[in-house]
């Protein structure tokens, strides 16, 4: 028996015991609990732990090998310098909704089983939406609900695949599933609709720059890396993972350009190099997963950075737009060079991690011979460069001066961000720590005098074309405007839906209401008051209609006479003879759909 | 707005470009005396990944500039939520 908890659990528990500290204890104890987790974490032997009998299904909380352990190590460092940046929270609950998450994405990273996985992840899109909600703009509070309505969507395929998948295949274990049947393909658009698959996609960009400042940190990492981290495990070497992952690199970059605000543009940044490892999954050789999984380590790190000091842009500017911004290195100098690290590392230059992992991915194309993939990819590189390398770092710190002048971001934002600045660097200079985590034997050599002078040659004609466009104005300007994405579908959508259930739709309702409602129940209780007698008005009704000219003043007399007397005597004695044939009549149609049933 | 900072004045800025062409320079002559390691045959031109990376750059500007912004660009306050 091993003294240890599941790892989701000391940060789920933790967050419910916060609110019992006074403010002041809070920053402590929210430094200490990651700590903690990691303590318990490393003391896990791999294998399989905690295992649960619920109804007659066997639950394995915890499954701990190499790949899990990749994660539960960056999942912890991240949790501690997201929490750290997000010190001067006061709001409890904002806390509490970050490490449920945190907490949940470990959950499923950790899950052995299938239902396990599933309640994880319904937690982390809750809190999650905690986090958009919790800027508490009128945005903020539609694009909350937009994510939660779109993460449901997902978790209901999530949970109808994996019902199916149970009763297909009669196990719960979460291991490799692959494409085969509807069951699987439900799972794999469950999981990859966390992942931002395009098409799947317009949730991220939509919801993300809204989230708090330091929720930022968080969203960016958690979601789309555990969907990474599923796909890896269920639906690796899957040929489709191999174009889907490349659109993914290729076609938010375009977007990123025309993109106003920076938050936003690190979005689609994200959609971006999720595609590198979604590509690397696809390939599926121990090169490529390698080179997915040191992506997903470096890519939290250089991410969060990037979104820590846009985060605390916005934080002390109140602004996260190119046209508002610009010359901010005069008053958050500290800043700007931690933002230009987190360029350096995710564009890739060398001795920045980017470097050390991206590449891993690019050469697992070339060597399988995909020659279009590595295309996209090299292509993708250089896009990386533009919006993440050099848009973000520019248009906030650099520019035209805005005129804003303003504080350094504060000490504990600074010191999350040295931090993280720190392990940046630290990766792509000394890569051996990182490799040795890798679930596969690394046989990877990233600082050949080849690769550091094509990716140089490669980064810097970027830069150079950048230069180029800028002094010739073809530079397009950045512009205060609405760029349209696929969420324009649902958003649009459910206006118009809203306007056909208000204008044309009520009208119709109104109608039906009265028909319903209304007229057949009157009509009802007018028939059943003599029906015979009732029957007798709509036949004659009906002859008079049809009546030729001669006839119609007797039947018109008729009528007068039939309803002036109506209802009449209702009791009027039914001969036994009609009540005969009437129950005949049924008893026979009963017979012939019993047997009609049998040959149909 | 009194004080001048280091991109204010005209000189560092020279300064900066100064050595960023130095360096651009320094990685074209580089690879004159590396030995490349190649998977594709194009990638033995010289400077192809110098090309490929300027023409990307350009390429992707202008599809963004002229192609994606004029389908997708919105006013500002369009959808009004």
């Amino acid at each position: 028996m091993i003294n240890s908890v599941p790892p989701a659990l000391i940060f789920i528990i933790g967050a419910l015991l916060l609110p019992l500290f006074r403010r002041k204890l809070q920053i402590f104890y929210l430094l200490l609990l990651p700590i903690l987790g990691f303590i318990n974490f490393i003391n896990i032997p791999e294998g399989l732990h905690w295992s649960l009998k619920f109804l007659d299904y066997n639950l394995i909380l915890v499954k701990v090998d190499k790949i899990s352990i990749l994660f539960g190590y960056i999942y912890h460092i991240i949790t501690f310098l997201a929490l750290l940046y997000s010190l001067h929270v006061k709001e409890s609950v904002q806390h509490m909704a970050a490490l449920f998450y945190a907490g949940a994405a470990l959950g499923v990273v950790f899950a052995g089983d299938l239902i396990t996985l599933f309640i994880f992840w319904e937690i982390m899109a809750f809190s999650a939406f905690y986090l958009v909600w919790a800027s508490r703009t009128k945005e903020s509070y539609g694009a909350g609900l937009r994510y939660l309505l779109v993460h449901i969507f997902g978790g209901l395929c999530l949970l109808v695949g994996i019902v199916m998948y149970f009763y297909e295949t009669g196990s719960l274990e979460f291991g490799f599933i692959g494409l085969k049947s509807v069951s699987s393909w439900l799972i794999f658009i469950g999981f990859g609709l966390n992942c931002a698959f395009p098409g799947l996609h317009a949730w991220l960009p939509d919801a993300y720059p809204r989230t708090t400042p330091t929720g930022g940190v968080f969203m960016w990492t958690f979601t789309t890396k555990t969907a990474v981290y599923v796909l890896a495990r269920g639906f690796p070497g899957t040929e489709l993972l191999i174009w889907i992952g490349a659109v993914m690199t290729v076609f938010p970059i375009f977007f990123a350009v025309i993109e106003n605000d920076l938050r936003k543009v690190l979005s689609y940044s994200l959609i971006n190099q999720l595609g590198y490892m979604v590509t690397g999954i696809g390939i599926g050789t121990q090169l490529s997963l390698n080179g997915t999984f040191s992506h997903v380590f470096c890519h939290i790190l250089y991410k969060a950075l990037l979104v820590m000091s846009m985060g605390a842009v916005l934080y002390r500017t109140g602004k996260i737009k190119c046209t508002d911004l610009g010359g901010l290195y005069k008053s958050m100098p500290l800043t700007a060079i931690f933002c230009i690290i987190g360029a350096a590392s995710i564009s890739a230059f060398p001795l920045f991690s980017g470097f050390v992992s991206k590449s891993m991915v690019v050469e697992a194309s070339a060597i399988g011979g995909l020659i279009p993939i590595w295309f996209m990819l090299t292509f993708a590189s250089v896009g990386v460069l533009e919006h993440a390398g050099i848009k973000v770092p520019y248009h906030a710190f650099f520019s035209h001066d805005s005129g804003i002048r303003t504080k350094e971001s504060p000490p504990h934002m600074l010191l999350a961000m040295g931090l993280t600045a720190f392990l940046c660097v630290f990766i792509g200079v000394v890569p051996g720590p990182l490799y040795s985590l890798l679930p596969y034997p690394v046989d990877f050599q990233p600082y050949t005098a080849s690769h550091i002078v094509t990716t140089t040659q490669l980064l810097l004609f970027g830069i150079l074309a950048y230069v180029f466009l800028m002094r010739a104005g073809i530079f397009p300007a950045e512009m205060r405007a609405t760029n349209l994405d696929l969420d324009w579908f649902y958003r649009k959508g459910a206006q118009a839906f809203m306007w056909f259930i208000s204008k044309p739709g009520s009208t119709v309702m109104q109608v039906i209401n009265k028909i319903v409602f209304n007229e057949i129940p009157t009509f009802l209780g007018w028939l059943t008051k003599n029906p015979i007698l009732a029957i007798k008005i709509m036949w004659d009704s009906i002859l008079l209609l049809f009546s030729i000219p001669e006839k119609r003043k007797e039947i018109e007399a008729r009528l007068k006479t039939e309803k002036a007397i109506y209802p009449g005597d209702s009791l009027a004695p039914i001969p036994v003879g009609v009540l005969v044939l009437w129950s005949i009549f049924f008893l026979l149609l009963y017979l012939i759909i019993y047997y009609a049933k049998g040959y149909i | 707005m009194g004080k001048k900072d280091f991109f204010d004045k005209p000189k560092n800025v020279k300064k900066f470009f100064i050595v960023f062409y130095i360096s651009v320079i320094i990685s074209l002559v580089a690879e004159l005396f590396i030995h490349k390691h190649v998977y594709f045959p194009w990638e033995e031109y010289t400077f192809f990944y110098a090309s490929f990376g300027f023409v990307a750059f350009v390429f992707l500007i202008l599809i963004a500039k002229h192609i994606l912004r004029p389908i997708v660009k919105r006013k500002e306050d369009y959808y009004n939520d």
